[in-house]
């Protein structure tokens, strides 16, 4: 029973991990109907300049704030410059794009950073936390990560639905012609779409790179998992992107727990292929008519 | 196709000579080079022709190269029933995957070819004792007798691998040019015309995604031999992106751009390498180098020239003929959305 709750708690705590993932993909998507295979990679790249700066100035939260800001960067820069042009072509060009930016990053990051596991510090302290004398397995760096995409997710459905900033990007999301006609840039829109989705990237990686290490294919799990999630909650879906997750976080860390940590790709993967082929919309669709 | 076998036989040539005269190292390339024809020329057809990607080739590769493995070390059949059966089975592997992806457009089946890829070599540490865990399986393969004890193995691993890469491009080919091939680019242009047209859409994807299947099988099963060893680290992410940059380079659904594709990628990575070292960066500097110039180069092909180099060299050599250029596969693509 201990053990279960144990492996419910860290589940959650990866979960969040993969929500945001999942948030920064559905950003994208509702914006540019665009999948951005790069984020996990824009993700390790901040983290390794959260790492840098760390080193240099002896400050955790020196190290996070530039790879925030570095993430927001990255992911404006990205879509001004190569998503931009990819617009009205083929939509492979742009996966293929996205893909390209991945590798490049990673190799860039092994060329700058080497490409050896280097250990991230986190936050808050890893000893583990008891409820009178039982170890829940979690610690308050864990916390830490749970609190961090809550309150990032809040602050996002804020935005959404109650500032100006955030009623354009809905309008722009929703029809993008409307939206022009009714004097939205939505070129801009969509920048800030990529520069908000970069921001998630980043915190992801810093969130995740404690319990991984660090190192130019570090994220490639990760995303995959929150790509899946994203899937899981329907792309179109901001809350269901973090409620799917949730599921996978704790599915998988069951998963992970009693067959062992080999299998979770494997049942990840059959999770994806069976949701696609059953509820292409997500799970709490209905039955749904669109195509993906 | 008279033209398609001339150029068959030629490069067939081309390899032997070479094989012969160069040393074991430019043999080994020979058979790297095949290895990554046959795998990119399934890739190309799959994505260029069928419309539909995959960022799992790897996974495939895999799929071929431990059941040549496996087959060579507990049955130690002959090598060329190994090669189709292992060619066979990542067909079988292709149409489950193929079934799941009709389905899927563009960004979707994208993520779940990367999942593939990312998750099959976990069952080589899932199953250790079958597949062998980290350590991977070793293959041994040696050259037949009737050559000599002195003919070197390497230049029969160089013959093996060419002559399967162009038997594959011969049938990729002809399969292109018939009913199949008009299917797939009907499918991939427009699904719904397709469609109406009597053509089965989801029996046509499956059947592109079983062809290129098959196709990374049998390159991951002359790799196994090549190579000697089956690991799962031979099949990460980056050689599915490998291929994929190979694909993209010489033109994505061109067969000879297929090879143009593979012969730069497989080159230029050592060349990349000896120059970073020479320049004194370190090795792990000098083999991160090529990876960033792959991104690089996706990138630069889809936003700059995305008919690839085989689409710039017919550009090239019809530009001043008088009759009107064939169209590559990706321009009329273009044209249709």
């Amino acid at each position: 029973m201990v053990e279960f709750l144990q492996f419910t708690l860290s589940g959650i705590v990866f979960g969040m991990i993969y929500a945001a993932i999942a948030l920064s993909l559905v950003l994208i998507w509702r914006g540019t109907r665009m999948l951005n295979f790069a984020q996990g990679g824009m993700a390790m790249f901040t983290t390794f300049i959260a790492i840098e700066v760390i080193y240099k100035t002896g400050s955790y939260w020196a190290g996070f704030a530039v790879a925030l800001a570095a993430g927001v960067v990255l992911g404006a820069l990205t879509e001004l410059i190569v998503i931009r042009p990819t617009a009205g072509k083929p939509e492979l060009n742009s996966v293929i794009v996205t893909i390209g930016l991945l590798i490049g990053l990673e190799g860039l990051a092994g060329i700058l950073f080497g490409a050896q596991y280097r250990s991230f510090p986190s936050a808050f302290s890893v000893t583990g936390i008891h409820l009178g004398r039982t170890p829940l397995g979690i610690t308050r760096a864990d916390l830490f990560v749970v609190g961090a995409v809550l309150v990032s997710t809040l602050l996002l459905a804020v935005l959404f639905r109650f500032t100006t900033a955030g009623l354009r990007m809905r309008a722009a999301a929703f029809n993008a012609t409307v939206a022009r006609l009714s004097g939205i840039r939505v070129g801009r829109v969509l920048t800030v779409g990529w520069a908000l989705a970069g921001l998630l990237g980043a915190l992801a990686g810093l969130l995740v790179s404690p319990s991984t290490f660090l190192y130019p294919a570090s994220m490639d799990s990760i995303f995959v998992y929150g790509f899946t999630a994203a899937v899981l909650g329907g792309l179109d879906s901001p809350a269901g992107g973090v409620a799917g997750g949730l599921i996978l976080g704790v599915g998988l860390s069951y998963v992970s727990g009693y067959l062992g940590s080999n299998f979770t790709s494997i049942v990840a993967m059959g999770l994806l292929i069976l949701v696609l082929m059953l509820r292409p919309a997500g799970i709490f669709s209905g039955a749904s008519l669109r195509r993906v | 196709m008279r033209r398609v076998l001339a150029a068959i036989a030629l490069t067939a040539v081309i390899a032997v000579i070479a094989s012969i005269q160069l040393n074991s190292y430019r043999d080994f390339q020979i058979a790297q080079i095949a290895v990554d024809v046959t795998a990119v020329a399934g890739l190309t057809v799959l994505t260029g022709l069928s419309g539909q990607i995959s960022l799992g080739h790897g996974g495939f590769m895999a799929i071929g190269a431990y059941t040549t493995a496996l087959l060579l070390i507990h049955l130690n059949w002959p090598f060329i029933v190994v090669l189709l059966v292992s060619g066979v089975i990542t067909a079988a592997a292709g149409a489950i995957v193929g079934m799941a992806a009709a389905r899927l457009s563009g960004p979707y089946l994208a993520g779940a070819t990367l999942l593939f890829g990312v998750a099959l070599p976990s069952f080589a540490y899932a199953y250790q004792g079958v597949f062998g865990g980290d350590q991977g399986l070793t293959v041994v393969f040696t050259a037949p007798a009737f050559l000599g004890a002195s003919f070197p193995l390497t230049r029969w691993q160089a013959w093996v691998a060419t002559a399967t890469a162009l038997v594959t491009l011969t049938l990729l080919a002809s399969l292109s040019r018939s009913r199949v091939g008009r299917n797939w680019r009907a499918v991939r242009d427009d699904e719904v015309a397709a469609a109406l047209a009597g053509i089965n859409v989801a029996a046509t994807r499956v059947l592109a995604f079983v062809v290129s299947a098959a196709c990374a099988g049998l390159a991951g099963s002359l790799l196994a031999v090549v190579t000697a060893l089956v690991a799962p680290t031979d099949f990460t992410l980056t050689i599915s992106i490998t291929l994929l940059t190979a694909a993209v380079l010489g033109g994505l659904g061109t067969l000879p751009g297929a090879i143009w594709g593979s012969l730069v990628v497989v080159l230029l990575q050592p060349y990349i390498t000896d120059v970073a070292t020479s320049h004194g960066l370190s090795a792990s500097v000098g083999a991160n180098i090529p990876i960033a110039v792959y991104g690089l180069v996706l990138i630069v092909v889809m936003l700059v020239f995305p008919q690839g180099l085989q689409g710039a060299l017919r550009k090239l050599f019809t530009g001043f003929a008088a009759a009107p250029a064939r169209h590559s596969p990706h321009q009329k693509e273009e044209g249709t959305q």
